[in-house]
């Protein structure tokens, strides 16, 4: 298999492939980042949501349990699926890389919103007390009392998530985008060695999950050392 | 007119009536006190004054006029009038003891911040602990946790002082020195409501007393008159317990 790998080698990375790659790679990239960033926006208002009390909003709570439930019970694949063809029943013509973007943005939304509803709901309800009583509002007992608090207990789960977040975005492959895990695909049915296409699929990958990974891990670490403070 | 007046209140944690056709006039200036077995309803008293618990039935008039605690803006006056100090003191673990004392009447009622930080630094200074300003609430001890609550309370200048068995999760030693802040401010001319079951310390700072026992007002009066000579059988043999341990 090496001797192929290393024959293949000088052929494999020709001007073309390579910019294949780093377009798929970026695509990847845009992905992961849009899914987590609206994600983290919007699971955070779902979550902020599912802990209000208030009798009024008491709709808008219902919808939200039954978003999250429902989308996180159901395979990414599946919400896909359900989109690309919701998208299509209704006419609309939009590139498949919108449908993949709606989907990680649905599907990242469900699952963060549980994240930071549990870091919430950690910190205990004395200390929403003790603001109410200070005649806090949400917003102020939320920014000033209850995040700085919850910080800890939500970013561990939550890059956590992000990490597993980018590898599933390969799932894109399977309505036609071109991401890293279907340019590897392409090339491997052009004719090159699979260890090679998905080798440095893989190596791709490590590349985008690998800073993530080391910025949650130093956003704990300072975290912990300065445990009380305020971010 | 009475200045508080709570009117036939009920309230309820759940199904559990916790509160019943609860009574209690309050002059300024009163200090007084609830007693009671534990469970009788004093903390909730406190809890419904300040809107944590909804009044189930009932009405509660602050200078004859009725807090609405179903209306937001009605339930924010009240609550800018009323201090509450909690027994497990509830500070803001993430903000040091001076941050803790100064974010509200800062950020809330927005209050100049300067003139706000010297007025804390000064209340830490009157509870004994201008050393601790920077210090954050798990590197205090209960007793001095809980005096930073009151210097909390003070800064939010209450009308009325809520405290809520602010010795009772205190060892015995650290006991005194929250005493001793509070009897500092029992000097003031201040309305004060205090539950707690340090006796000796109730009959010496209150002007009033109330009995109370499964969630009903038995007795109210003068210290005295209350714990030597109460009127009720629940209530003597309360005393009797208490005084006897």
């Amino acid at each position: 298999m090496w001797d192929r790998v290393a024959e293949e080698l000088p052929r494999f990375f020709t001007y073309y492939n390579v910019v294949f790659f780093l377009k798929a790679m970026f695509t990847t990239f845009l992905l992961s980042l849009i899914g987590c960033v609206l994600g983290s926006i919007f699971g955070g208002l779902l979550a902020v949501i599912k802990i209000t009390k208030s009798k009024v909003l008491w709709p808008l709570r219902a919808l939200a349990l039954v978003y999250v439930e429902f989308f996180r019970r159901i395979p990414f694949l599946v919400t896909l699926l359900l989109i690309f063809f919701f998208f299509q029943a209704f006419g609309l013509e939009v590139s498949v890389f919108t449908v993949a973007l709606v989907s990680v943005w649905v599907i990242a939304t469900a699952f963060i919103a549980e994240i930071v509803r549990s870091g919430l709901e950690a910190v205990p309800t004395t200390q929403w007390e003790a603001a109410a009583v200070m005649n806090f509002n949400l917003l102020q007992t939320l920014g000033t009392v209850i995040l700085p608090q919850a910080w800890k207990v939500i970013l561990p789960p939550a890059f956590s998530f992000f990490v597993l977040f980018i590898k599933d975005t390969a799932l894109a492959s399977q309505i036609g985008v071109v991401e890293l895990t279907y340019s590897a695909k392409v090339l491997n049915n052009k004719g090159f060695s699979a260890a090679l296409a998905f080798g440095v699929v893989l190596l791709l990958y490590y590349i985008l999950s690998y800073p993530l990974a080391k910025f949650g891990a130093w956003m704990e670490m300072k975290l912990e050392i300065s445990k009380h403070r305020s971010m | 007119m009475k200045y508080l007046s709570i009117d036939q209140c009920d309230a309820y944690y759940g199904k559990l009536k916790v509160l019943d056709c609860v009574s209690l006039d309050i002059e300024k200036g009163d200090v007084l006190s609830l007693i009671g077995p534990s469970g009788s309803g004093k903390s909730t008293l406190l809890r419904v004054l300040v809107g944590l618990n909804k009044p189930a039935a009932g009405r509660i008039l602050l200078e004859g006029q009725e807090i609405d605690y179903q209306n937001k803006r009605s339930l924010k006056r009240a609550r800018d009038r009323f201090a509450i100090v909690f027994q497990q003191y509830n500070l803001f673990q993430n903000m040091t003891a001076l941050k803790n004392v100064t974010i509200a009447p800062v950020k809330i009622q927005r209050r100049p911040k300067k003139e706000v930080e010297d007025e804390a630094v000064a209340l830490l200074n009157k509870v004994g602990l201008g050393e601790k300003l920077k210090s954050y609430p798990d590197e205090l001890s209960g007793g001095q946790q809980q005096r930073v609550a009151i210097a909390r309370a003070l800064a939010l200048k209450p009308e009325i002082l809520l405290l809520d068995e602010v010795t009772s999760a205190l060892d015995p030693e650290l006991i005194n020195e929250v005493l001793d802040t509070i009897r500092l401010l029992t000097q003031e001319t201040r309305t004060m409501i205090i539950v707690s079951h340090e006796m000796s310390f109730v009959r010496e700072v209150s002007s009033k007393v109330a009995f109370m026992d499964a969630g009903c007002i038995l007795e109210v009066g003068e210290p005295r008159l209350i714990m030597e000579n109460p009127g009720t059988d629940r209530a003597r043999e309360f005393m009797t317990k208490i005084l006897h341990h």
